[in-house]
């Protein structure tokens, strides 16, 4: 197993299993989100739930921040050992002739999520934690996304973030199936089509939240 | 045709390189590339120059032999081809076409566009062979009966001619297109279960030591590839691992 794990199509297949964890969780959370969009309470109650139920903050969470950090170390490990693998560059490579810009350059657009990860806990999970752990105060998740979203500086923020995130997902959900060996006839058009509604619907989905919350607030 | 020339020329490995520029005239569009190249060389041999090596052996797009990366792209801008099946009425009049090597460091240049890609043949004789019968017992070889569809997508994977073009247009010089096509030909096959565990292995381990990168299913190889291998062989590489691993 650690020889599989040590090659080359060994981290492949890890990478691709913690995609298609992040997948999961960039659902739900986005589904839960939603709720802020409909019912106020109900967005709080979700929230409260996520943020106490002890199998979600102590089994969940500790998955979904390793599954975070490995996805990143690993991708800019494997990127680093990628350029590393052809020393001079060609003086003309016509890329653009056999594969697309998002499969191309998904370091880029997973630089730009880890930037956006990165305030994103500024702004909501860092405020959730020491809510709840430090302070122990009631915190009104509705009211705190209503306030970060009124300003429209934050929102263009969130919108551009979701885009680099889009363009992630165009090509990573896709290729995470094609990773563990899932490939054939039958099935692979389907997958590659789910990949584009969800690489487009979930994100959009975000951005939509985002700006339905500044709208409302003007 | 008149063309320009922008042709990456190394006197040996350790040396530097460099582009250089060559004007061609004349030149037919109903040549093939490789004897556009000749035409070249005939022209730097008349005036005492070194000619441009290059490497070709069929010129029918079986033996896999010349490489070239022209315009930014394995063997060329024409699809499902080797560079001696591009043919120059790809090229317009007055067009400035770039000539280099198969960049990799698994692929380290000999000399100009020569490169060698003996990693290939170590990779193969990592596990690309089987087990078969040869002393006074052989059997037929229909003996076995194999369906249609695994028979063809053996065939399929076996068309790889081993040119490494798949390697050449990575962007990250991954030779996984190559190794996926050898694994798959006989992990399709009943004659190649016997190794196939150990196959899988020993060959990703050699690719891995050879320097090669690590896919990221861009498939640009797919598009490149002269004889059309498919991004489905990478996937079967990567099932068989797991099922030897595990």
């Amino acid at each position: 197993m650690s020889r599989f794990y040590s090659s080359s199509v060994g981290r492949k297949v890890f990478m691709a299993l913690s995609g298609f964890f992040l997948l999961f969780f960039l659902l739900q959370h986005f589904l839960i989100n939603f709720l802020s969009v409909f019912n106020k309470q109900a967005f709080n109650d979700a929230s409260d739930f996520m943020g106490t139920n002890p199998f979600v903050q102590y089994a969940l969470q500790p998955v979904l921040f390793f599954g975070i950090i490995y996805h990143l170390i690993m991708g800019m490990y494997l990127d680093a050992k990628n350029k590393g693998a052809r020393s001079v560059k060609y003086a003309k490579n016509n890329a653009a002739a056999n594969a697309s810009w998002m499969s191309r350059n998904m370091i880029i657009t997973g630089v730009m999520i880890l930037l956006f990860i990165c305030l994103h806990m500024v702004d909501f999970f860092f405020p959730t934690i020491k809510a709840h752990y430090i302070t122990h105060e009631h915190l009104d998740s509705y009211e705190m996304v209503v306030a970060k979203f009124a300003n429209p500086v934050y929102v263009l923020i969130y919108v551009v973030a979701f885009v680099f995130l889009a363009l992630h997902l165009l090509h990573g959900f896709q290729s995470a199936f094609q990773s563990v060996g899932f490939n054939n006839r039958k099935y692979t058009p389907a997958i590659k089509k789910l990949g584009n509604i969800y690489a487009i619907a979930v994100p959009v989905g975000y951005m939509f939240i985002a700006v339905f919350h500044y709208i409302n607030s003007l | 045709m008149n063309l320009t020339l922008k042709i990456w020329r190394q006197k040996n490995s350790q040396a530097e390189g460099q582009m250089v520029e060559y004007k061609v005239t004349d030149i037919s569009e109903h040549m093939s590339f490789l004897e556009m190249m000749d035409v070249l060389n005939e022209q730097l041999v008349n005036k005492g120059e070194e000619p441009v090596a290059f490497d070709h052996d069929c010129r029918e797009g079986i033996c896999g032999m010349c490489s070239m990366f022209i315009n930014g792209e394995a063997h060329g801008p024409d699809r499902g081809v080797t560079t001696c099946q591009l043919h120059m009425r790809m090229f317009n009049d007055g067009d400035t076409i770039y000539i280099e090597p198969f960049r990799a460091k698994a692929f380290p240049v000999i000399k100009d566009l020569v490169v060698d890609r003996t990693a290939f043949e170590r990779i193969q004789q990592a596990g690309g062979y089987i087990s078969v019968n040869t002393s006074g017992n052989t059997q037929d070889a229909n003996a076995t009966l194999i369906s249609k569809e695994d028979a063809d997508l053996s065939m399929d994977a076996a068309t790889c001619i081993g040119c490494g073009a798949c390697v050449a247009t990575c962007k990250n010089a991954s030779a996984m297109l190559f190794v996926g096509a050898k694994v798959s030909q006989y992990a399709l096959l009943p004659q190649g279960q016997i190794e196939a565990s150990e196959r899988v292995q020993n060959m990703v381990k050699q690719m891995d030591e050879e320097g090669f990168g690590n896919c990221t299913n861009t498939g640009a190889c797919e598009v490149e590839c002269p004889k059309g291998i498919s991004l489905e062989n990478i996937a079967r590489m990567n099932r068989e691992l797991i099922k030897a691993s595990v």
